[in-house]
């Protein structure tokens, strides 16, 4: 057995005749920040979402410190310390900034069986809460409602209800995706401050931003995967720059 | 703000004082209509009923068209307790209607809660329609078609008779009321009633921070479920009969009306919509049934395109409207 | 026993596929907009209403009569589409429920106003009235001619579901609407021509059949819960679905009325529950 945090085996996945995984394999030691790119289709968020239970595999097997996972309940992997946030927002927009985040603390805690005592009075909740959304530089937008931010604000959200949960293996999906570049530095401290104890895969289309996070970098094509190494070994296989030719230029210019 | 803004920032909270209105308005209501207390007591049920209904479709998101199905429960349990078994004390009748149809909103909850949208409401339809088939046939207790007759109540701890102007119904049920609403207050602004308001915002978010989606919907399914009860008991009580349309899928789309009229998501928005309805219904079947129809059809649709939010989001807005005015 | 059973399934077949005619147009809007129509059942009504007054009042033959009804009911149809009904797509379902709600209250207040309270009877042609025999036995003509009409009325609707442009337009809209957006299929107007021919059927549907089913203010209440039962049944924008939805329906409900006639509608509304508990998504669900 490895040490690795999360583990995931030869998992496949298909709908019919389309097979959107093809025996992917990947594995995530402790403080990992691993990138997972691909071209569009390639079955990049599939793969988030096998890994998090909201798509059943067609095969493989799922470890999560060391359990396996494959057909546990979403949320019993949540507790067990799985967090992702999502491509595109996925957010409590009626609720405040605050409320979104206070939803995650608390039912890591597990107080959302809790009938009777007022959710206002946990103070204990709400700092933590409030401290989190320091750490991505929303505290002075805790109050607003998430619909009223604008979205590349929106996407820190995503990242306080995560990091709420006190995630090992944090899945991060496309979390730069419609932030203005000029923003998206927020972002990128804020995974960079990241514990070391925690594992991060990232999706990302960005190049500098996959070669500023990532130590190691899987390419997937077609559900399958076509290499992983190190940031200097995929950026100069040929096979790669081949996938992403006339698809994203930006690869070529990733070390620059 | 002087405080710190986190003080105290969430918007469930202490009580604020527009939320006596409603108590004094009803505790009024008893000396200034002395001869619309029966009336009256039925307005009151049917806050009671909206307002549970409020916990799964204004809270939890649940939207269903067979919530007669559990009021009907508590209202023939109750009924069937006093004419049946003799069972006329109507405090321990209360609590057992509350009960039993708990019982009823959980079994029927844990089948029909793990679907959405229209095959979610379908089978709360269903479920209801079937239960009305069955009480119709089983003509031995229900009474069938013509209704249960001989329930009779003793009086209230022994002392308050149930007398014709209905002013023990009145206060029995504004007091049942108030206590059901102080439970359903403190549920919806604790950390659970959270969780259910994060379900009806988003679901799948939900998901993804672990909660557990389907218990919470049927913890506030059974909760609703001996709420409506309580309310469908009271009606048994209090007018000392029970007919089949307890059950109709009409009652279940008039305390979805109704509720939708006042605000959901609010509690405060079955204090709204209950009354209105039921006056608007008494004053205008009097005059036509088809004005009373198209009347609350055009009452619904303005409402839905005008006033999503009912009448108390409507005051909302036009507050917040006013005070920009202002400055 | 036989000649009973035969009966049985001859009614049951003749109201199913009523239920058929009137319940498919639901069924395609609702897969294809994700709209819940509940005055889907108050245009069928308005069918037999009008179709009623056109023969009547007007002295149009029994056979123009309902062809007529369909375009006033369509040409309604497409007004509510264009001015309320539109402003709820992408909104929430307890939303559409309601105004929909809304109109159908409205629209039995004006139906008891113009036709009155009590059943309506359609003047049945004297062509149509008795019995026929086909060889092996005797059976009512006009419910004969019901079931014909509606075989007819199938074929048809295969015919432009599957071989014309406009229903393949329809079935890529319905499996996925933002890849049809993206091949450049008008979703707004496809709905739109689909929502019209859709409340056309249903007014056909409720011409044929104030024989079997009457006609009075309520119709658009009572047999709403049948039709949306054939849709949440057979599966959203499934022609196949709410075909066998309808046979379904249409057998169990003539049978059950039939042998126990002291459970009414029981057996209607448990068989209901137990194929929705059975398959969520409908028989065919996308």
């Amino acid at each position: 057995m490895s040490d690795a945090l999360l583990e995931v085996r030869d998992l496949s996945k298909s709908f019919g005749a389309l097979v959107v995984a093809d025996a992917v394999s990947l594995s995530l030691r402790p403080g990992a920040r691993h990138a997972l790119i691909g071209p569009n289709g390639a079955g990049k968020t599939t793969l988030v979402n096998l890994i998090t239970g909201t798509v059943e595999p067609s095969a493989g097997v799922i470890l999560l410190d060391g359990h396996d996972i494959t057909h546990w309940p979403q949320a019993r992997r949540v507790k067990r310390g799985l967090a992702r946030t999502f491509q595109i927002n996925t957010l409590f927009r009626g609720l405040s900034v605050l409320e979104n985040v206070c939803m995650a603390v608390s039912e890591r805690r597990s107080l959302s069986a809790r009938l009777w005592r007022r959710a206002d009075a946990r103070g204990d909740v709400i700092a933590e809460a409030m401290a989190l959304l320091e750490s991505v530089k929303l505290d002075e937008d805790a109050q607003r409602q998430v619909r009223e931010l604008p979205y590349g604000r929106q996407r820190l959200v995503e990242l306080a209800i995560a990091l709420g949960l006190h995630p090992k293996v944090l899945l991060l999906d496309e979390p730069a995706a419609g932030v203005p570049s000029t923003e998206s530095h927020v972002l990128l401290e804020a995974v960079e401050a990241l514990s070391e104890s925690i594992a991060v895969l990232m999706i990302e289309h960005d190049m500098d931003i996959v070669f500023r996070f990532a130590q190691r970098i899987t390419v997937l094509v077609s559900g399958a995967i076509l290499t992983e190494g190190t940031p200097a070994e995929v950026g100069a296989d040929p096979r790669v720059r081949e996938v992403y030719l006339g698809e994203n230029a930006e690869l070529r210019g990733g070390s620059r | 703000m002087e405080q710190p803004a986190y003080q105290n920032p969430l918007r469930t909270g202490a009580i604020r004082p527009a939320e006596l209105l409603p108590w004094l308005a009803a505790g009024s209501g008893f000396f200034l209509f002395p001869d619309y207390l029966q009336l009256g007591a039925q307005i009151l049920i049917m806050v009671l009923f909206a307002m549970s209904l409020d916990m799964i479709l204004g809270y939890a998101g649940i939207v269903s068209l067979g919530h007669a199905a559990l009021f009907g429960t508590g209202a023939y349990t109750a009924g069937i307790l006093s004419a049946h078994v003799g069972w006329s004390e109507p405090l321990s009748g209360l609590v057992i209607a509350g009960l039993v149809a708990g019982v009823v909103g959980f079994v029927c909850g844990a089948v029909i809660l793990y679907t959405r949208g229209l095959t979610l409401l379908m089978l709360t339809l269903a479920v209801t329609i079937l239960l009305q088939e069955l009480a119709n046939e089983q003509e031995h207790w229900t009474g069938g078609d013509d209704g249960l007759q001989g329930v009779v109540m003793e009086p209230l701890f022994g002392v308050f008779e149930f007398d014709l102007y209905g002013q023990t119904a009145y206060l029995y049920a504004l007091a049942v009321l108030f206590v059901m609403f102080l439970a359903a207050r403190a549920i919806v602004n604790s950390s659970f009633g959270q969780s259910l308001r994060g379900i009806r915002e988003n679901e799948r978010r939900m998901h993804a921070i672990g909660c557990p989606v389907y218990r919470q919907m049927l913890r506030a399914y059974t909760i609703a479920a001996v709420m409506a009860g309580v309310a469908g008991a009271l009606l048994a009580q209090t007018t000392e009969f029970v007919a089949l349309d307890v059950l109709s899928f009409e009652r279940s789309g008039d305390v979805m009306i109704m509720l939708i009229l006042g605000g959901t998501g609010r509690l405060y928005g079955a204090f709204i919509g209950a009354p209105l309805y039921m006056i608007l219904q008494d004053q205008l079947a009097k005059l036509s049934p088809e004005y009373w129809l198209f009347g609350i059809g055009a009452l619904l649709v303005a409402t839905i395109l005008y006033a999503p939010e009912g009448m108390l989001g409507l005051t909302e807005r036009l507050r917040a409207w006013a005070t920009r005015e202002d400055s | 026993m036989i000649n009973s059973l035969v009966s049985i399934a001859f009614d049951g077949l003749a109201f199913a596929m009523v239920l058929f005619i009137i319940s498919v147009g639901l069924s395609v809007t609702m897969g294809l907009m994700g709209f819940v129509n509940l005055a889907h059942g108050m245009f069928a009504m308005l069918g037999g209403y009008i179709a009623v007054s056109f023969i009547r009042e007007f002295g149009v033959p029994f056979l123009l009569g309902a062809p007529l009804g369909c375009v006033a009911v369509a040409l309604i149809s497409v007004v509510l589409e264009r001015t309320l009904y539109r402003r709820l797509y992408g909104g929430d379902e307890l939303q559409q429920v309601l105004l929909t709600i809304g109109l159908v209250f409205m629209g039995i207040a004006v139906c008891t106003f113009l036709w009155g309270p009590l059943n309506v009877q359609l003047d049945v042609p004297s062509y149509l009235k008795g019995q026929v025999d086909l060889g092996f036995r005797r059976f009512p003509t006009y419910r004969t001619f019901i079931i014909l009409v509606s075989f007819a009325v199938i074929i048809g609707l295969w015919y432009g579901f599957e071989r014309t442009l406009l229903g393949a337009k329809v079935r890529a809209a319905v499996d996925n609407q933002r890849m049809a957006e993206t091949v450049g299929i008008n979703i707004r107007r496809l709905f739109t021509l689909t929502f019209a021919l859709g409340s056309a059927l249903a007014a056909l549907g409720g011409a044929l059949g104030t024989e079997i089913l009457g006609l009075t203010p309520t119709y658009a209440l009572e047999y709403l819960v049948y039709f949306l039962i054939v849709v949440a049944v057979g599966g959203l924008g499934s022609l196949r679905g709410a075909f066998a939805a309808s046979l379904i329906l249409g057998v169990v409900d003539t049978a059950g009325k039939y042998y126990l006639p002291a459970f009414g509608a029981f057996f209607i509304f448990a068989v209901t529950i137990i194929l929705l508990l059975w398959r969520p998504q409908g028989f065919y669900a996308r």
